[in-house]
């Protein structure tokens, strides 16, 4: 039986990928705890005082940024306020399972749950949508809906900060990928531990350096419940081979990650890229390049009863859209489920009953 | 020989199940888990072995653990097993 690397005296239970080390259950805890609370600290991710809500899915990730970031926060006296906020895009069957153990994280955390209804953020559902819409054209409404709706979120619930729990494993995932695709500019801002959308709402990812499987491993030590979500199986996402190439390179060598990470946020990039400035939408006051969001214009065709405007061809909408697109984050049917440093593919591209 | 396999983080879509205790045919010579992999790939799993199996091991992004410890500290597929194992599939590609 292997002891554990700090001579604790008990049996090692993982070997850690970032250094090779064999730790006991406890003194992994430790590590795993006290990098997360350095990476928060170095960083000087939070303000004392501050509101912060916790982009929670459901899944591994946000399960366990919300478990250590309450103790974090009781250990070392942030003095944070922290909710769970939870996104309902209104499929059916969907989100069931999913939002019921974000239900259940409220309950053991004992944090407030905000959950937000698509209905709510844009007035239609998205079941709704692909009603109107078919399922040919409605990745541009999931994908741009989608990008939004946290930070709307954010937004109506007045937070200081957003926390994601985006990984390590994530972030050099989304580094190879706009590396892949061209998309140099990207690459900084992927890499951040800290984004700031305009609305004045920093985005912060304070797992920024740990890795996936220690996350994993943490969750289950710790027997947090979470929900496994959509199948990287199925034969649809570009990101999913970036993540099998990933793997397969972290396999050779964990620090690999690292490596990439590091790469990106190193990476100086040429001032060619504009950077557009921007405003408020005169509509719902989120932040856009244009006069009318995106989103704004994606809605006014569906409460109008002409959902193909602004995917339509040649209408004014639609050049309007394209320049919008260039602008700010491209999202259209081609790449919809590629443009996004999130972990998912876009809903509408699945067939429901196959999600278990 | 009994041994016990979970399945979790998305591995239970590929054996569907969450857990199965298997009786492993008697063999002259023990039972490695590089074995295991292989049986359960040919005997249970539900999908097509590249989702399960890479060379003589698990795909990468799939993680192993015997008996509540990881594999990487039991010498992965080289483990030899014993009666009333645990051993447990946990799968990282998926979401979360
Ligand atoms: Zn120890
Ligand atoms: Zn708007």
């Amino acid at each position: 039986m292997p002891a554990c690397s700090t001579k604790c005296g008990k049996t090692a239970i993982l070997k850690r990928p970032k250094t090779g080390d064999a730790l006991c259950k406890e003194c992994f805890f430790e590590a795993f705890e006290n990098e997360i609370h350095y990476t928060i600290e170095r960083a000087k991710l939070f303000r004392p005082g501050s509101t912060v809500a916790i982009a929670a899915s459901g899944g591994k990730d946000s399960t366990v940024l919300a478990y250590v970031l309450k103790l974090l926060n009781e250990k070392f006296n942030y003095q944070l306020k922290l909710v769970l906020l939870s996104i309902d895009e209104g499929i059916t069957g969907y989100r069931d399972d999913s939002l019921n153990t974000v239900k259940q994280n409220k309950e053991d955390y004992g944090m407030d749950l905000k959950i937000l209804s698509y209905k709510e953020l844009y007035g239609w559902t998205m079941d709704e949508i692909v009603a109107e819409i078919g399922r040919k054209n409605n990745c541009t409404f999931c994908g741009v809906f989608r990008r939004q709706a946290l930070d709307r979120g954010a937004y109506l619930l007045k937070v200081d900060y957003v926390a994601t729990g985006h990984n390590a494993d994530d972030i050099a995932e989304t580094v190879l990928m706009n590396i892949l695709r061209g998309d140099i500019a990207r690459l900084n801002r992927c890499t951040s531990i800290i984004t700031d959308s305009g609305d004045g709402i920093p985005r912060v990812k304070p797992l920024k350096y740990a890795f996936e499987k220690e996350i994993v491993m943490y969750a289950y030590f710790k027997k947090l419940i979470y929900f496994t979500t959509e199948c990287v199986f199925a034969p649809n996402a570009y990101r999913g081979h970036a993540r099998v190439l990933l793997k397969d390179l972290e396999k050779i060598d964990p620090t690999i990650i690292m490596n990439i990470i590091k790469s990106g946020e190193d990476l100086k990039v040429a001032e060619t890229t504009k950077i557009p400035t921007l405003t408020r939408c005169v509509r719902c006051n989120y932040v856009s390049s244009q006069d009318v969001c995106k989103a704004c214009i994606l809605l006014e065709g569906l409460n109008k009863g002409l959902p193909r405007l602004g995917i339509g061809k040649s209408s004014k909408v639609k050049r309007l859209l394209k320049e919008n697109e260039e602008k700010t984050s491209s999202c259209n049917s081609k790449n919809c489920c590629n443009a996004k440093p999130e972990k998912s593919h876009c809903l509408c591209k699945t067939t429901i009953p196959s999600i278990s | 020989m009994k041994v016990n396999c979970e399945y979790g983080g998305g591995c239970d879509l590929l054996f569907g199940t969450k857990q199965e205790t298997y009786e492993l045919p008697s063999s002259s010579t023990a039972w490695t888990v590089g074995e295991l992999l292989l049986w359960l790939a040919e005997k249970h799993l539900k999908t097509t072995q590249e989702n399960f199996l890479q060379g003589d091991s698990v795909r990468p992004g799939i993680l192993v653990m015997i008996n509540e410890m990881d594999w990487e500290l039991l010498d992965t597929t080289n483990y030899v097993l014993k009666e009333n194992d645990t051993v447990i599939f946990f799968s990282t590609l998926h979401g979360g």
